[in-house]
């Protein structure tokens, strides 16, 4: 794609398509319900997508790097901000419908996974008030420090999932092993092995 | 005690075909040839299996049970499409897509044990001792959803009372079937569920007259995903502990872990009477989403001491139910 025009066509793409699984959570909460339980089932599927957009987010810059595709890069904030949307949708789901709102602070205390999946909503949610390009100039160094966190952010999620694991583990060992790869190549140790053939890739 | 370990190689019970049920087949292919053609009616009948004749005979004299609520009953498609049957995969559209893949005919049931009449009966000789009647039941699963479901059966009690167990038998056990070629769960390598499902009751909760043994649901025989052909039915405990499939019952006086217990002995109790006031450690009982629930009506209802069966209380008076949870 050349010029400004194409450019803005790819931006919307991105942002059209980043989109579907809300339009598909509405079909299936409102005009399609997949089955009788479906505000667990929209709750579940809203909750996956926001790991998902973590793990896509998290996979922007080792894609840069490694496999010299830099494309991606004008969109990692616009896919962490979808992270953020979904996790958004997710726990107003949680705390509306499936329990009671005034259970929050109940909830908080007594279960340690509904504790870490709110911790790592407050480390996506700080990532996303301070992503505006202002906030990045304003914030300096600082900035970048703390957006460092994403990595906190994913491993709580990580535990999150996997504290509700019930019978089978299958899933939670898929999403970890993408996690654990995708911090893995933030290792300078495993970097250097990846960059000694990569030379004009580095430098962020 | 013995515990005999079949070996992978060993056939079921279930598994081997009745010289009875092959020579029919055998007969029947022999009839269509000669005939020709046949009239749909008679091929039906000529086709029927034992067990199936027998279940046909039985759920066509069905007598209503006074054991019945008035609730609105949860649609047949939800019954048999929302399951949790971890021996055919963990989603709850998986047992109505997979189950199709286990023979329920013939099926046989192990009795053994501390009783006088142990031995292997088929599901039809069963059947004919039995009268068979409908009760409409509340069941609530542990993951706090709930169903009101019409079964068909006949009570646990009277099937118990058969085999005549001794004064050794303080338990009751049953096994589904373990059969990981039919079964597509239990070939799964993240299971931390040990196969075959176990589960178990003290003697006096199981000749309780609430506690059911279902062969069918809405009038028809039980669907697959539903743990055709024999399965439990004890509704003022969580979901999971109504086994299905059953392939065998044993009369023991030593207590078994239950599969639930040896996953996860913290959260899952042998007794796992439904209890709102002892919490799930990763969620709360207090509440029941009664299906089907939706973005327009989640449906939340309080959940209710033993499901709402208080004449079970007496079954554990002065224990502790937190403690024996």
């Amino acid at each position: 794609m050349q010029g400004r025009g194409g450019r803005l066509l790819v931006w919307w793409l991105m942002f059209l398509s980043a989109a579907m699984p809300f339009f598909y959570a509405l079909y299936c909460a409102f005009i399609n319900p997949t089955g009788p339980d479906v505000v667990k089932e929209v709750l579940e599927f809203l909750g996956d997508t926001a790991f998902i957009y973590l793990l896509l987010t998290l996979s922007v810059t080792p894609l840069r790097r490694h496999l010299g595709q830099s494309w991606l890069q004008r969109f990692r904030r616009m896919l962490g901000l979808y992270c953020l949307f979904y996790a958004a949708l997710h726990l107003s789901i949680y705390f509306g419908i499936m329990v009671d709102f005034s259970a929050l602070f109940e909830e908080l205390v007594k279960r340690p996974y509904v504790l870490v999946g709110a911790l790592a909503f407050i480390v996506l949610l700080a990532l996303g008030l301070t992503s505006p390009k202002f906030m990045m100039r304003r914030m300096g160094r600082r900035w970048k420090s703390l957006h460092r966190w994403i990595y906190v952010a994913v491993i709580l999620v990580w535990l999150h999932m996997f504290w509700q694991s019930r019978g089978d583990v299958g899933e939670a060992m898929l999403y970890g092993a993408v996690t654990v790869l995708l911090l893995l190549l933030r290792v300078p140790r495993v970097e250097e092995m990846f960059k000694k053939n990569r030379k004009g890739y580095c430098s962020e | 005690m013995l515990i005999r370990i079949p070996s992978s190689s060993h056939p079921s019970p279930s598994e081997i075909t009745p010289e009875s049920v092959y020579l029919n087949r055998r007969q029947f292919m022999g009839l269509s040839v000669s005939a020709g053609m046949l009239a749909t009616a008679g091929w039906a009948q000529a086709a029927q299996t034992p067990l199936q004749a027998a279940l046909q005979q039985k759920l066509s004299s069905v007598q209503k049970s006074p054991y019945r609520t008035d609730e609105k009953q949860t649609p047949f498609e939800h019954v048999t499409q929302y399951n949790n049957f971890y021996e055919f995969g963990y989603e709850k559209s998986d047992p109505a897509e997979y189950a199709h893949e286990m023979q329920v005919d013939p099926w046989s049931l192990e009795v053994s044990g501390h009783a006088a009449k142990t031995g292997v009966y088929t599901l039809e000789d069963i059947l004919s001792w039995m009268d068979i009647e409908e009760r409409i039941y509340r069941l609530r699963c542990v993951e706090a959803w709930s169903m009101v479901i019409p079964w068909v059966g006949f009570s646990l009690a009277s099937l118990i009372k058969r085999f005549e167990p001794g004064s050794k038998a303080k338990y009751v056990f049953f096994e589904t079937l373990h059969s990981p070629e039919q079964m597509r769960g239990q070939r799964s390598a993240f299971s931390s569920i040990e196969w075959p499902y176990v589960e178990g009751m003290r003697m006096d909760e199981a000749v309780h007259p609430l506690s059911f043994m279902a062969v069918g649901l809405y009038g028809k025989a039980l669907p697959n995903q539903n743990g055709a052909p024999l399965r439990l039915v004890v509704p003022w405990k969580y979901g999971f502990k109504s086994i299905k499939s059953i392939v065998k019952i044993r009369f023991l006086e030593e207590r078994l872990l239950t599969s639930w217990e040896k996953s996860a002995p913290s959260e899952y109790g042998f007794y796992s009477n439904v209890n709102p006031k002892v919490d799930h450690p990763r969620w709360s009982q207090k509440e029941e989403r009664r299906l089907p629930s939706s973005f327009f009506s989640p449906n939340r209802i309080p959940t209710k001491m033993f499901n709402g069966y208080p004449e079970v209380a007496g079954l554990y008076q002065g224990m502790d139910l937190r403690k024996y949870f």
